[in-house]
């Protein structure tokens, strides 16, 4: 049987190339994405590659009390889910939120609640059912709080250790939680930067998605070096840490 | 001069900075809204300044890459302008299907393979990628969406086809693949000692071979003038065996070498080995398509070897009525010079009519090579060629210049006037400033 895929945040050019992997597999997949018509021209191309079904739905990460209608939707449509890829997200403008309050709680919102208010049917779903991988797409800013972007830093981090519980949770039931912390990645967004060897390419990121997701961990930093920058970057004293620009 | 930047052309001369890049990544999104010029960059492999708008604004295409709808029972296929033709040849060569037209990279849009109207190795039978084009959309500054095709606003499809993107950006195309038995080429190979071997092999194997192309030796002179190797390839029947395997992973030129590697005696010497090697009868054998289409694109990176200063491409095409003189004549004038390039290439168009306005490819025979940058040098050799091709009434390819004075470009491109009503007034290049004389 084909693998049964949610994508939400599905036209984020990581998301994209994960459903791209998927597609050429013969999976089927539900995308759910603020822009449907977008989410359309990718189904559209999904198709091609060879996805044996594709289903999209709108879904909205900043209007509340969508996400239990949304995983119904994806569950009854593909009936049941094998993964579950919750990819979307905004990078917060930290000096805006330093500023207001409200931007930060909203920022906090899109970036953490939003994504809780999915995990938490999907996980009991997931569980009556006895299988299935939830996978989020986090990031290494949740690692270590640091001046420049600490806001998205702080929703990345919560729901790390969010993410962590879960998979202590769902552990005996056989579901998997994998926390997916990408450093650079070269997307259209940032075409216009000279790259560095420290970027990734959103198709390298989505075969290190996919391969942690066939293997089962529970964390996956990609490309791989991130693991270890970020192990320095944790363990030096704050002494030194609070005169860096970071 | 300029920064390096990741939006420079294949030849790496000249340099140009843009003002700004915008990438795109749906086509339901509107152009940006910026000052100056903007001009559409798909994989940057056009060789001089035709995807360079300096000053202006490049609209980064590869974000476009989707395809809209593939019929494995017909092999039409619409797909995003951003896709490259290797990502349709890895959908497609599985199942049967070939692209109709390839040029000799399979890493360009389908965008720039419009705009730049390229050819390929069977330009005799099936014209260019223009002539297979069923429809497309281009989107102009005005906001409108125009679907254009053979039937439906012909002017500005004519206009678009060859167009060098300055008529809008293409978000999508529709064209119909071609029917293969499997990924091979039956391939005759042969050597023929000067040019006029040459011409009586293009007049013989035209007809009998779907794809024909020559490699010449530009330094050897005297009686050796235009010796080469000639191939001619079919795709292989369904019965083919002992097929061979599909080359492993290319190797890349990792970095950039502080100066350029290529050296009049290694040029002298690889061309001599290369000449040599091949036997004094023709031989035949089965080939992978990607070796046979594609030789260069088995090194990744091969720009890299010219060094920082970068090369030029010089692409002619005569009328065949003066064709065997002026290409003789150019010949005669590289292998003097001592310049010259690893591969060049020779070959007889067709005389299917031009798909564009600005079409490059029409009846006659076309010579293709490529220059180290050596300055003055350099230009000076390609102020003789250029006087050469307007001598026999020829024009040279824009996708490839970067020199050619506007007066031959005005030559060899007859129907500018025509093409220039079709232009969108927010889209320019530096080509275009550069051969009109118009301003940014």
């Amino acid at each position: 049987m084909s693998t049964r895929v949610l994508i939400v945040g599905a036209t984020s050019a990581i998301a994209e190339a994960l459903a791209r992997r998927y597609a050429a597999q013969g999976a089927t997949l539900f995308l759910a994405a603020r822009h449907t018509e977008r989410a359309a021209a990718i189904a559209d191309d999904l198709r091609v590659r060879g996805a044996a079904m594709v289903e999209v739905g709108a879904y909205d990460a900043t209007v509340p009390d969508r996400a239990e209608a949304l995983v119904a939707a994806a569950w009854e449509a593909l009936g049941g889910l094998d993964v579950a890829l919750i990819a979307h997200g905004s990078l917060p403008d930290q000096a805006a939120c330093a500023a207001s309050a409200a931007l930060t709680r909203r920022e906090l919102e899109v970036n953490l609640i939003s994504v809780i208010d999915l995990l938490t049917p999907l996980a009991s779903r997931m569980q009556a059912a006895g299988c299935g991988t939830l996978a989020v797409i986090g990031s290494v800013a949740g690692d270590r709080g640091r001046q420049s972007n600490y806001v998205y830093g702080t929703a990345k981090g919560a729901l790390a250790i969010f993410l962590q519980g879960l998979a202590h949770r769902l552990a005996p039931a056989g579901v998997r939680v994998l926390t997916i912390k990408p450093g650079f990645v070269d997307t259209p967004m940032t075409a216009a930067f000279p790259k560095g060897p420290l970027w990734a390419s959103p198709d390298r990121v989505a075969r290190d998605i996919q391969r942690a997701i066939a293997r089962g961990t529970h964390i996956c930093y990609t490309p791989w070096f991130w693991r270890w920058i970020m192990l320095v970057i944790r363990l030096i004293p704050a002494a030194i840490f609070h005169r860096t620009q970071l | 001069m300029a920064a390096l930047t990741p939006y420079q052309s294949w030849g790496r001369y000249p340099r140009a900075l843009p003002a700004g890049v915008r990438s795109l990544r749906f086509r339901d999104q509107p152009l940006p809204r910026v000052a100056g010029s903007v001009l559409p960059f798909g994989n940057g492999r056009s060789y001089g300044d035709s995807c360079l708008n300096n000053g202006g604004t490049l609209l980064a295409t590869r974000g476009l890459d989707r395809f809209l709808a593939f019929d494995p029972a017909t092999g039409l296929i619409r797909c995003e302008a951003g896709v490259l033709l290797s990502e349709i040849l890895s959908l497609t060569v599985g199942g049967g299907w070939f692209l109709p037209v390839t040029p000799g990279t399979r890493y360009v849009t389908v965008g720039g393979a419009i705009a730049n109207d390229v050819h390929g190795k069977n330009h005799h039978l099936a014209g260019t990628f223009g002539h297979q084009v069923i429809r497309l959309e281009l989107l102009r500054s005005s906001g409108e969406r125009l679907r254009c095709g053979p039937t439906e606003r012909a002017d500005l499809f004519a206009a678009t086809i060859g167009g060098l993107g300055l008529t809008g950006l293409i978000t999508w195309a529709e064209f119909r693949l071609k029917r293969i038995a499997n990924p091979y080429v039956q391939v005759e190979r042969t050597r023929f000692d000067h040019l006029d071997g040459f011409f009586e092999l293009a007049l013989g194997a035209d007809r009998e071979h779907e794809y024909t192309v020559a490699w010449i030796d530009c330094l050897a002179s005297g009686r050796h003038l235009g010796r080469g190797i000639y191939l001619a390839g079919n795709h292989a029947a369904p019965t083919c065996e002992d097929a061979p395997r599909p080359p492993g992973r290319a190797p890349s030129i990792p970095f950039d070498p502080p100066l350029s590697l290529i050296a009049t005696p290694t040029l002298r010497a690889f061309n001599e080995i290369f000449y040599r090697k091949q036997p004094r009868r023709p031989t035949n054998g089965v080939e992978h398509f990607a070796p046979f289409f594609y030789p260069l694109d088995g090194i990744g990176q091969w720009n890299r070897i010219y060094g920082p200063k970068g090369f030029l491409q010089y692409q002619s095409v005569v009328p065949m009525s003066a064709g065997r003189d002026a290409t003789r004549a150019m010949l005669a004038c590289i292998a003097g010079s001592g310049q010259g390039s690893f591969l060049s290439v020779l070959k007889v168009f067709g005389d299917r009519p031009a798909a564009g306005l600005l079409s490059f490819p029409r009846p006659g025979v076309t010579l293709a090579l490529d220059f180290p940058y050596k300055g003055r040098a350099t230009l000076r050799l390609f102020e003789t060629l250029d006087t050469l091709v307007a001598q026999a009434g020829g024009a040279i390819y824009p996708a490839k210049d970067a020199h050619m004075s506007p007066r031959l470009f005005a030559a060899g491109y007859p129907r500018v006037d025509e093409f220039r009503r079709h232009l969108d007034p927010a889209f320019s290049s530096s080509f275009w400033r550069r051969v009109t004389g118009a301003v940014a």
